[in-house]
């Protein structure tokens, strides 16, 4: 079953915006070959976890191996390889290119190109793929086909003319998509007799077979009960199982050169398994690793706090058993006055964030607070020392501070003319510098160098807001450069809340200290003293506000047949003190903290 | 042996007002006669507890007390002053409402041996008295409070403000009217919603606001100002008084002191022997209580030895309330705990740094000054350990 020639396989991925019916195809592609009946057909089969099925995101690679007796009567191998469907993830939707030679690229024929897919587009490109373009939704009164296949040229200067017309949702015209696969990509080369080179492309935790890893062999054979050696940790392990799937796991003695497929051997964490390494045999390896291996690094960072503190050894759990399946989210324990015990954590980017944020309170039913997210800043010292740091409570005092240098980012914005100028502004506001500014038909596209740390502080809701939804938006990291940047800390009666300091470039510090300043008035209730808000860059405050002491809070009645009743309250107030912060002489509500980090987000 | 102060609840009421949240009831009729023998009966029982001591004060409050018979005011009065020590000048107060029928029956109080008067005035103006669900007007209010000056020794009086929408000129006005009615004491309550009350369903429902708190802190302050014009002092925090004209038995329970509580829902502290400190809680029905006293002698549904820190809080709650604030050596011995473990040192040096508490001259005391009293509820919990 794996002793498929290279011309007869075929390995591709799908390049698709949100919503413009990737898993929708995947299903029909599934369905056509027959690796599914329809009974077994479950909607959108690769998006297996909750969350990915409800925002329509992978986060996970994922493969399926279809068999289809093609138009020239030869039956082929088709491997259709799902690749994590965001920006957040580019290391691993690179991985996961390498994987294929070739992508059908899906774009809505009543959309049109979206900054995402021009993203997606770019990689494959780079992955040196050849690339079929899909008009889906043909179906629809809106599609304009001659439009965005004009649009396609113009803008990815693709040729377009034979783009596969299809109707993903009602099944028109699939067998036109599978030929195409058949007849336009190229197959996948590789030596069976050199030593085994496989692609380690993803993986990902089962409870029943510990760690699976999903792999693309180039070189050699891979066999069950081989000694494998991944390169670039050198731990070796003993291939329990190899197998394929269809998109069932289908366990087969070996996979030769051009096949997808799995491997377990009792991994117990997909730490231990690096996407991108090359896995060889141990006992005959080979000479050089696969080209282009980068070890995960975090890019944004910020602390999370259980709501109630009897959370935290659960929190501490749970988060351990996300990364049993997530090696690229990082934790570590930390201390805040005003939120109590908490993790410092890391990931590859915001909606990496948000996802990990949103199955900890979902699938492990955890209250949680994020700070704000902070992206990791090199700061040089006047002593010499280069540092890394992404908690603005850990940076250094100011004085001790030579340069400090943040993350740029370039972004590619789509968006219809009428909301162009508001999009401009926006970027222009955020520090951004424009790189080029093109339009097809009525949508501008502006390309953007922007620093990382003004994209993390609601840049994707105020995009939203000035266009109205319409903006599409996608990012690659872009090098470091010195910023002109300052810590800004808040102060709550005279003592810096740590959970609210954040990093600004100082053009922004006074306007975003202020508006901390304002909302926490808001937020924090009169009490007995007054108590002062300050925002302040070292030791100069840069905006206060004063919440005054409540005026008048007493009894009016008080006498013998009171007393038992007021020495309860009493208690009671007492017992409510335990959710309060101690700042000084005044306690402050840590519901007033967790409103004012909730309002940032 | 420690002073007592006695104190009788009449729980019942011809009507409910809707801000009251206290012990009353509406009884078409009540048997005087059961009262009176259940009343005796109970203040007895208690008397032989308490053992002969000093007695401070007696109280007839509700309810409405005026509404008993003079006769019962009468054989409780003369009872207790069998049973304890009392002095030739003991403090006998009635609480009554300025209506016409109880108007008639003040001389008879006074005969009874009620030598000082406590009227349910609560406002001079008819609005306000119909908002406040009183069943008399302004000038029923000013008749009563002219036969209750030519009858008795002592009187006082009760106001409601800080009502709905009231400016603090009208309030002013309104409160310098009643000063110059030359009561010796009065208490100046600021209004407040009690859950339960029929005030706390249409606040609720937004059927009214009170005045914010800058406000009702305002109207506060200018209370104290037109009082001390006429020579009343904020003794306490509702409670003004010519020097010398105090509540004794109003004192009694800020003062942290022993007191007897007899009629339902009554509360009592009462030292008892080997230092011990009894809260002693009766039952709240009227017709469960009669029928407890009738059946066992009294009501009592709890009572429990209240530990030292109980004891200081209490004393606390109830001592920071008065303008002269507490004797710590007196809490001391009272509560049997060193002062300085009840609060916090932190919190105390903050609140005498800010104004709110001071220690006067000549040592031994703690108050809480005006600024402080006006925000007592605030303190209290972060003051206390």
């Amino acid at each position: 079953m794996t002793d498929t020639p290279l011309a007869r396989i075929r390995n591709f991925s799908i390049i698709a915006h949100i919503d413009h019916g990737k898993s929708t195809l995947a299903d029909r592609l599934i369905q056509q070959t027959g690796a599914l009946t329809a009974r077994e057909m479950k909607e959108q089969v690769l998006d297996n976890m909750e969350l990915e099925r409800e925002r329509g995101i992978t986060i996970k690679a994922q493969t399926v191996r279809l068999t289809y007796p093609a138009k020239d009567g030869q039956t082929y191998v088709l491997n259709l390889m799902d690749t994590p469907g965001h920006v957040d993830f580019a290391y691993e939707v690179s991985r996961s290119l390498a994987a294929c030679e070739g992508s059908l690229l899906v774009v809505d024929a009543s959309q049109g190109v979206e900054a995402q897919t021009l993203a997606n587009v770019y990689h494959a490109l780079d992955a040196g793929h050849e690339i079929v373009p899909v008009l889906n939704k043909i179906d629809l009164p809106a599609a304009e086909p001659e439009r965005v296949r004009q649009q396609i040229e113009d803008v990815i200067g693709l040729d377009a003319s034979d783009a596969v017309e299809i109707s993903a949702k009602t099944g028109l015209n699939i067998e036109g998509v599978l030929e195409a696969l058949v007849q336009r990509l190229p197959p996948p080369k590789g030596d069976a007799d050199a030593p085994l080179k496989a692609l380690l492309v993803d993986s990902w935790y089962d409870p029943y077979l510990g760690v699976v890893i999903l792999v693309r062999i180039k070189d050699g054979r891979l066999r069950k009960g081989q000694r494998i050696r991944m390169m670039a940790n050198g731990q070796t392990h003993l291939v329990e199982q190899v197998g394929v799937f269809s998109p069932k796991m289908v366990p087969v003695d070996s996979l030769g050169p051009g096949e997808m497929g799995y491997l377990n051997a009792a991994i117990k964490t997909v730490a231990d398994t690096n996407v991108g390494d090359t896995i060889t045999d141990d006992r005959n390896p080979a000479a050089a690793a696969l080209p282009g291996f980068k070890p995960s690094v975090p890019v944004v960072w910020c602390g999370l706090y259980p709501i109630d503190a009897d959370d935290f050894d659960k929190l501490r759990d749970s988060m351990g058993k996300l990364r049993l399946n997530d090696s690229s989210f990082h934790f570590e324990a930390e201390t805040s006055a005003a939120l109590g015990l908490g993790y410092r954590c890391g990931f590859l980017g915001l909606l990496h964030l948000e996802i990990v944020q949103e199955r900890l309170t979902r699938e492990f039913d955890l209250d949680l607070i994020a700070t704000a997210p902070s992206v990791v800043y090199t700061v040089r010292k006047t002593n010499g020392e280069v540092v890394e740091l992404h908690n603005p409570a850990d940076m250094p005092d100011g004085t001790l501070i030579d340069s400090i240098d943040e993350p740029w980012i370039k972004a590619t914005i789509m968006v219809p003319d009428d909301y162009l100028g508001s999009v401009l502004t926006l970027c222009n506001e955020r520090r951004g510098q424009q790189v080029e500014l093109t339009y097809v038909g009525n949508r501008a596209m502006a390309v953007y160098r922007l620093p990382l740390n003004e994209v993390v502080f609601d840049f994707y809701d105020r995009l939203k807001s000035v266009s109205r939804g319409y903006a599409s938006f996608d990012y690659a990291m872009d090098g470091y450069a010195e910023g002109d940047l300052v810590k800004i800390s808040i102060l709550v009666n005279n003592e810096p809340v740590d959970a609210l300091s954040f990093m600004a470039h100082r053009s922004a510090a006074e306007r975003r200290g202020r508006a901390i300043c304002e909302r926490l008035k808001e937020l924090i209730p009169r009490q007995l003293f007054k108590i002062p808000i300050q925002a302040a860059i070292g030791g100069r405050v840069i905006a206060r506000e004063t919440i005054s002491a409540l005026s008048k809070d007493v009894t009016a009645k008080c006498y013998g047949g009171d007393i038992s009743r007021k020495r309860k309250l009493l208690d009671k107030q007492k017992e409510g003190k335990k959710r309060m912060r101690q700042f000084g002489k005044v306690e402050i509500p840590q519901s007033a903290f967790i409103a004012a980090l909730k309002m940032d987000a | 042996m420690e002073p007592l102060a006695l104190y009788v609840h009449w729980p019942f009421c011809a009507s409910k007002c809707p801000y009251c949240d206290f012990n009353s009831h509406v009884r078409e009729r009540v048997d005087h006669v059961r009262w009176r023998d259940a009343l005796l009966r109970e203040l007895r029982r208690e008397a032989e507890r308490a053992g002969r001591r000093p007695l401070v004060s007696v109280f007839f409050g509700g309810g409405t007390p005026s509404l008993m018979a003079p006769e019962t005011a009468a054989a409780l009065i003369a009872e207790a002053r069998t049973l304890f020590d009392a002095p030739d000048g003991l403090e006998v107060t009635l609480e009554a409402n300025p209506t016409s029928v109880e108007r008639g029956r003040l001389a008879a109080f006074r005969e009874a041996g009620v030598n000082r008067l406590s009227l349910g005035v609560q406002s001079l103006d008819e609005d306000a008295l119909r908002f406040l669900g009183r069943r008399h007007d302004a000038v029923e209010a000013e008749a009563a409070l002219e036969v209750a000056r030519a009858l008795f020794p002592r009187l006082s009086f009760d106001l409601i403000y800080a009502r709905p929408g009231q400016a603090e000129a009208a309030w002013r006005a309104e409160l310098r009217r009643a000063l110059a009615l030359a009561a010796d004491h009065l208490s100046l309550y600021q209004l407040t919603i009690e859950p339960g009350t029929r005030f706390a369903t249409e606040h609720a429902r937004g059927a009214f606001a009170l005045p914010a708190d800058d406000d009702a802190a305002a109207l506060y302050v200018a209370t104290a100002e037109e009082a001390g014009r006429f020579g009343l002092l904020p003794y306490e925090v509702s409670n003004y008084a010519r020097p010398g004209a105090e509540s004794r038995h109003n004192l009694q329970y800020w003062r942290y002191g022993d007191y007897l509580g007899i009629g339902p829902g009554a509360h009592q502290r009462l030292s008892a022997d080997g230092g011990a400190l009894l809260a002693t809680r009766r039952h709240r029905a009227p017709e469960e209580w009669l029928a407890r006293v009738e059946r066992d002698g009294h009501a009592v549904t709890g009572e429990e030895a209240l530990a030292p820190p109980d004891r200081m809080r209490e004393a606390l709650l109830m001592g920071l309330r008065l303008a002269e604030g507490v004797d710590t050596a007196r809490l001391e011995a009272r509560c049997g705990m060193p002062f300085a473990d009840a609060v916090d040192p932190f919190m105390l040096a903050a609140c005498e740094e800010e104004g709110y508490l001071e220690r006067p001259p000549g040592g031994g005391r703690l108050r809480a000054t005006a600024e402080g009293r006006l925000r007592l509820d605030a303190m209290l919990p972060v003051l206390l350990r």
